[in-house]
């Protein structure tokens, strides 16, 4: 059996996971924080990828990062970057692509912390940053859980995308999904089953791990 | 010594509303804000400890700075060293007792926050979270943390008014007892008269943004005419006629009380006026004990 494209279903997620929280943190503080006109055009921005289909995404980013036109040839020749069907350009797409499933548990975990707390910890004499890692980050560990499992499953489920500007180069762009795809319209029955059982198998023991740690059932049994 | 000139905006529920400020703290002082709610008097503390920024003004405290419109300055709340009592707690709900004192004390700890700890009798609750404790305890742990980072202001948002009366009167026993061991200069928001009497120095009425009136409980919430007479303060619950005349159910010490009234005097009353009920030809039944109950 060939592992290359789950091995690369799962690079894919992990890095477009933690790239997602670095980016994702900083939106999601400005989001729940800011009284600014522009916030309801960001929010929008935000959620469009739940709407739209993905392979609308995947025809736009292939249109702009084409080193047919000026986006994409400028960063073909001043940062070396070549986007389109290539593992860079997959991780580019899938973050833009999850980004509201990081983004959303995050903000409305910030909304339900009461803003006493914040308060609280900057008149003790705490900075904005101590008082964001040891006040506010740890109490919303559940909401930021659920953004990381979110945004992993949901990149590990992509398609429209990854087939718009990845293509399904082996060992660069191929993931499982791809791969299912195509083995099925090979009539590869069996090769297909495979990485559907494995897909299957693994997201289904990723949330049910997140909803025991959520639901509190992990402390409980190491009490 | 605390100066508050100031001038805010707010955006209150019924349309916005100009707070505007002119007080005056000694230092050591215990004072109380009093008044309606949506008088100011929440916002009036925020904008003490910089988490409200008032339009124009100046707040000088013990000679500083702390905010000038007209110089553009404004110390951060971080820098003001304030103990701040919120009326939710704020009790930071991941860190136990003992780890919420300490997060507050900082590096200025030592045997402060252990002293604390038996002043307020936490001892063997400090091990616990927050959600674990009583109302009462919540609260002791607030004003324990307040104190924690050694402030020379303590600021406390109406933090008895969802106590039952027993722990109130506790509390209000250890907040006597650290606002003079401490020194501290402490501002109360409260809504309780006998309370008032019994802790403040000073008082300052507020209404819809405004002091309307300021003094010591004394001259405040009793009438001079009256005052050789023997006379309560309470709020009205209820006004029901009963033929010829009128009962008041009356909120007086924590106690429901049922007076009679004419007409005449009921006529300009409403549920929730703080009324004096006064009487000068009296013969007042008489009971020993301090819990004595009809």
């Amino acid at each position: 059996m060939n592992w290359d494209p789950l091995v690369l279903t799962f690079k894919l997620a992990l890095v477009t996971t933690i790239v997602l929280f670095g980016l994702s943190l900083p939106i999601a503080l400005w989001l729940s924080n800011t009284r600014s006109r522009s916030k309801p055009v960001v929010e929008a921005l935000v959620s469009m990828p739940l709407v739209l289909p993905p392979t609308v995404l995947g025809f736009y980013f292939l249109i702009a990062f084409s080193p047919g036109n000026t986006f994409g040839s400028w960063l073909n020749e001043w940062l070396g970057l070549k986007l389109v069907f290539s593992f860079t350009g997959l991780v580019i797409a899938s973050i833009i692509y999850s980004l509201p499933f990081m983004v959303h548990p995050i903000q409305s975990g910030l909304a339900s912390l009461p803003e006493s707390l914040r308060e609280a910890s900057y008149l003790m004499g705490k900075s904005k940053y101590e008082t964001l890692s040891k006040v506010i980050l740890p109490n919303i560990k559940p909401s930021l859980l659920t953004g990381i499992v979110l945004a992993f499953a949901h990149t590990v489920g992509e398609f429209g995308v990854v087939l718009m500007i990845g293509g399904s180069i082996p060992g660069e762009t191929k993931v499982a999904s791809i791969a299912i795809y195509e083995e099925v319209e090979a009539l590869n029955y069996g090769a297909a089953n495979f990485y559907s059982g494995v897909l299957f198998v693994i997201t289904f023991c990723i949330l049910l791990l997140v909803y025991l740690v959520n639901g509190g059932y992990v402390k409980r049994f190491w009490k | 010594m605390i100066s508050i000139v100031a001038q805010k905006k707010l955006n209150a529920a019924g349309g916005s509303m100009l707070l505007d400020l002119d007080i005056k703290v000694e230092q050591g002082q215990l004072v109380t804000l009093y008044g309606e709610s949506g008088a100011g008097k929440t916002s009036t503390l925020r904008i003490l400890a910089g988490l409200l920024k008032p339009d124009t003004g100046q707040i000088v405290v013990n000679q500083k700075n702390w905010f000038d419109s007209n110089q553009n300055i404004n110390v951060k709340p971080q820098a003001r060293n304030i103990g701040f009592v919120f009326q939710d707690y704020a009790l930071f709900p991941h860190m136990t007792v003992i780890e919420n004192l300490n997060f507050a004390a900082g590096r200025k700890n030592g045997n402060h926050v252990e002293h604390l700890l038996e002043l307020m009798e936490l001892g063997n609750l400090k091990n616990q979270k927050p959600r674990t404790l009583s109302g009462g305890q919540q609260q002791r742990v607030a004003l324990a943390r307040a104190l924690a980072q050694q402030p020379k202001i303590l600021l406390l948002d109406e933090p008895l008014s969802a106590l039952d009366v027993e722990i109130r009167k506790k509390l209000q026993k250890y907040l006597l007892q650290v606002h003079q061991e401490y020194r501290l200069t402490t501002i109360l928001v409260s809504h309780d008269l006998e309370e008032i009497s019994k802790l403040s120095d000073w008082v300052f009425e507020m209404k819809q943004g405004e002091l309307i009136r300021s003094g010591t409980p004394q001259e405040l919430f009793s009438n001079p005419k009256i005052q050789e007479n023997f006379s309560v303060s309470g709020e009205i619950l209820s006004i029901e006629p009963k033929e010829s005349q009128v009962e008041l159910k009356l909120w007086v010490q924590h106690n429901e009380v049922r007076i009679l009234c004419s007409k005449k005097e009921a006529e300009n009353l409403k549920v929730g006026d703080h009324i004096v009920i006064a009487t000068n030809d009296f013969r007042p039944k008489i009971y020993k004990g301090p819990n004595y109950r009809f």
